[in-house]
């Protein structure tokens, strides 16, 4: 980004030094510098992930935006894009994994499936929506989107970093966002541990096979 | 027409009098064994019959006869039609049916899927857990009487839907608010999650004793679910002695989507989108296998230049898939992406065809029962040439130039042992793995489907099946490919691109069929049992990835860990399919 983005307005800065100065505040050089390098952990869930390769490779190439540098561990990972079907068997990894992201941390929802099930939603190993577990900050719809709505997903992204404050992002804040994740239990079915007394009061009052 | 469906060219029941009877259901073919005799029988078929591939085991239940079935679909490598046997138990549990592993290890992980989803125990099977579901999971889904949590009614269209469509979330008419279901008093802070004990308690055998009475422990490495070069979530449980693998167990559902119980609920049309996402690749030859199959059962003829537009397709669909294989496996070998790139500039190139004829790049929906949907217009067919004629064959020698003599590529592909013909054959491997065995055995040419008895073409094979003969094979599949396109381009007639009438719902009569083609992956069939009604009864699909990492425990072995990527990579498996 050039200085002129990064400056505020009010400021008038001298011709001379325009290139080498700019006075602007703590939360733009913050996300000028995070949106511009969101590094996607390498993690594919199914048929979106290949569309989500597509859009690496050559006629659409990602690297323009500045996202091209998958990582394989979530360590050094920023931005998790949930690119297929989430099921109950792979949603606690998916919440480790997660749970691992350092902040700041950003989820796209990519795709029918990781936003709301998609067309397996009736399946009986299928979550619908990953948003049931982690916070998304994108969906994008498609199925599977094409490589040209996942680079509009992610600049929506970007504006979205645009916008934040450092005294308002979840991360920083107290609540129930800024503590890990619990992870999922596979039991009779997919048990998440926030909900356990609540499943436990339904599971008293309803006759097996119910539905 | 397609191919006839599989006719009994043995006689078993006169071989084995009283214990096996020809099955005699209107619309079925083959014969019921008695379930003691299972084994012998099996034996007789694989030795004095000469069935040595076991391609298909699944299970049926007829809920409404009180009875289980276990079909087996067994066919020789030396070509012709196969050998449906079956056997018949009571629906009372604990059901159970004699293991055939020993006969046909192939059998090993679909038994285990069959006891996972239908619950049948296969009696003398060494590790029968679950496999696409978890351990702890309530019940088996795929028998007829198990209702998924977001169960509204048996069949679609749903009433709820058509035709006023006044539906109901699915969330609100569950009492969870979710996908949930839950055995009654279930309570969440007692349950003892199994946390892979099981898994964990397979690989133990390996563990043993130094020949100086020291006890040496084992690693136990899990590659996946979220690794770079396992191709998707895929997951193997590896027990190392050094940098030497002496024990694995693939672990897989992570991506199991219920395709078969979906599929049950869905319409016969219904379940073409779904066939799609299967093998994510390749659409084109999923739709094929699925039509062809149904076709089968409807008995109706496909028109002709239907006909040819489907074999276009599915082998445009290969040439891409084998591309991006190269590309992939270069890729797991650590040539980061350069010639992955190569491969998806081209692979966009046929995405395009594929867009222009179906509307999608990649879930193409693109065939109907009698033909497919839309025809190709003609400055598609003039892409299609360039394609066939220039671009593809110059960039498959450019690959080759790029590639095969290279240094690096030769020193890690040269000499690893993947798998030997027998073996192959034992475990039910298809596909270019087991041609890159020395076995010839490609459906096209053993059991030919659709018209491709018209082209010429050889069956691509190679003798050492080592690492880089695997890598050889889709080279020279490729060009294969393009013999038959260059082909069907050529000979391409006009006229009608469906042979029936568009429609939503097709007749289908009572009955099953079994529906096989060469896909880019191996043998990938379909199984459909019709009782005459507008969804299937069963709908099962045999995937060539989920059976041909059988073998994979096999050929791991004694490789080194660092091998490990590789050989999994050449079994080119694709998680879509595996767990479907
Ligand atoms: S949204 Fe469609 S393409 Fe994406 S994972 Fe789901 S089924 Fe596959």
């Amino acid at each position: 980004m050039d200085n002129e983005k990064l400056n505020l307005p009010q400021y008038d800065i001298p011709d001379d030094i325009q290139n080498a100065v700019a006075i602007t505040t703590l939360d733009r050089l913050y996300n000028w510098g995070r949106r511009s390098s969101v590094w996607p952990l390498m993690f594919g869930l199914a048929c979106c992930a290949i569309e989500m390769i597509a859009a690496q490779a050559a006629r659409y190439d990602m690297a323009r935006f500045g996202m091209e540098v998958m990582r394989p561990t979530p360590r050094q990972a920023d931005l998790m894009l949930v690119s297929g079907t989430v099921t109950k068997k792979m949603v606690p990894a998916i919440v480790r994994l997660y749970n691992q992201m350092p902040e700041p941390k950003y989820v796209v929802a990519m795709g029918a499936c990781a936003s709301g099930g998609g067309p397996f939603k009736e399946g009986y190993n299928v979550v619908a929506g990953i948003d049931k577990f982690i916070p998304v900050d994108v969906y994008i719809p498609g199925c599977p989107p094409t490589p040209q709505a996942l680079i509009a997903g992610l600049i929506k992204l970007q504006e979205k970093i645009d916008k934040e404050s450092l005294k308002k992002v979840r991360w920083y804040r107290k609540g129930p966002d800024a503590v890990e994740i619990p992870v999922p239990i596979l039991g009779p079915d997919l048990i998440d541990p926030r909900r356990s007394a609540e499943i436990k009061q339904i599971a008293a009052a309803v006759k097996e096979g119910a539905s | 027409m397609t191919a006839p469906a599989s006719t009994q060219t043995v006689d078993l029941a006169a071989r084995f009098p009283g214990i096996v009877t020809a099955d005699t259901r209107p619309g079925y073919s083959g014969f019921i064994v008695e379930k003691d005799k299972l084994v012998e029988v099996a034996t007789a078929i694989r030795d004095e019959f000469g069935y040595d591939l076991l391609t298909a085991v699944t299970a049926v239940d007829y809920l409404p006869e009180g009875k289980m079935e276990v079909v087996y679909h067994a066919y020789k490598t030396t070509g012709g039609p196969g050998l449906v046997f079956r056997v018949q138990v009571p629906r009372v549990d604990p059901i159970e049916v004699p293991s055939l592993i020993n006969v046909y290890p192939g059998a090993d992980l679909q038994e285990r899927e069959a006891w996972d989803l239908m619950g049948i125990r296969f009696t003398g099977h060494p590790d029968l857990r679950r496999i696409l579901m978890w351990e702890g999971f309530d019940g088996h889904p795929l028998r007829k009487d198990w209702k998924e949590p977001f169960y509204e009614e048996d069949a679609k269209p749903f009433k709820s839907r058509w035709p006023e469509g006044r539906h109901v979330m699915a969330e609100d008419r569950n009492p969870y608010k979710d996908n949930l279901k839950f055995p009654e008093n279930f309570d969440p802070e007692k349950w003892i999650p199994d946390n892979d004990n099981m898994l964990y308690q397979s690989l133990k055998r390996y563990t043993m004793k130094n020949e100086d009475g020291l006890e040496t422990d084992h690693i136990v490495v899990n590659m996946g679910p979220q690794h770079p070069s396992t191709h998707g979530v895929f997951r193997a449980a590896i027990t190392l002695e050094g940098e030497t693998i002496v024990g694995l167990k693939p672990v897989v559902g992570y991506l199991h989507r219920n395709h078969d119980k979906i599929g049950e609920r869905n319409t016969f049309l219904q379940n073409m989108p779904y066939t799609d996402r299967l093998d994510y690749f390749n659409s084109m030859s999923n739709n094929l296998a699925y039509a062809i199959t149904v076709e089968k059962l409807m008995n109706i003829p496909v028109a002709e230049r239907a006909e040819y537009i489907r074999v276009i397709m599915a082998e445009l669909s290969r040439i891409q898939n084998h591309l991006v294989f190269i590309g992939m496996l270069l890729n797991d070998l650590g040539a980061m992406y350069t010639p992955a790139l190569y491969a998806f500039e081209e692979r966009e190139l046929i995405l395009d065809v594929f867009e222009a004829v179906s509307g999608a790049r990649m879930m193409c929906n693109y065939l109907r029962f009698g033909g497919v949907v839309r025809d190709i217009p003609p400055y598609v067919m003039q892409k299609i040439k360039d394609l066939v004629f220039d671009r593809l064959p110059a960039k498959t020698d450019e690959m080759d130039r790029l590639l095969t003599e290279n240094e690096v590529l030769v020193a890690r592909l040269k000499g690893v042992p993947v798998i030997d013909g027998e073996t192959a054959i034992k475990y039910s491997v298809t596909g270019p793995v087991l041609r890159a065995a020395g076995v010839p055995y490609d459906i096209r040419r053993a059991d030919p489907y659709s018209i491709y008895d018209r082209f010429d073409f050889d069956v691509a094979v190679r003798y050492n099946g080592d690492l880089y003969d695997n890598y050889l094979i889709r080279l020279d599949e490729i060009r294969q490919s393009l013999r038959i396109l260059q082909q069907a381009v050529k000979q391409i007639p006009d006229g009608p691109i469906n042979s029936q009438k568009p429609q939503y719902q097709v007749r289908v009569p009572a009955g099953e069929a079994y529906g096989r083609i060469e896909s880019p992956k191996g043998e990938l069939a379909f199984y459909v049992v019709s009782n005459g009604k507008p969804n299937p009864w069963r709908y099962h699909v045999r995937p060539a990835s989920f059976v041909n990492i059988t073998c994979l425990e096999k050929i791991c072995l004694g490789a080194k860990i660092a091998d490990f990527v590789a050989l999994l990579g050449v079994l080119d498996i694709v998680m879509g399919e595996l767990d479907r």
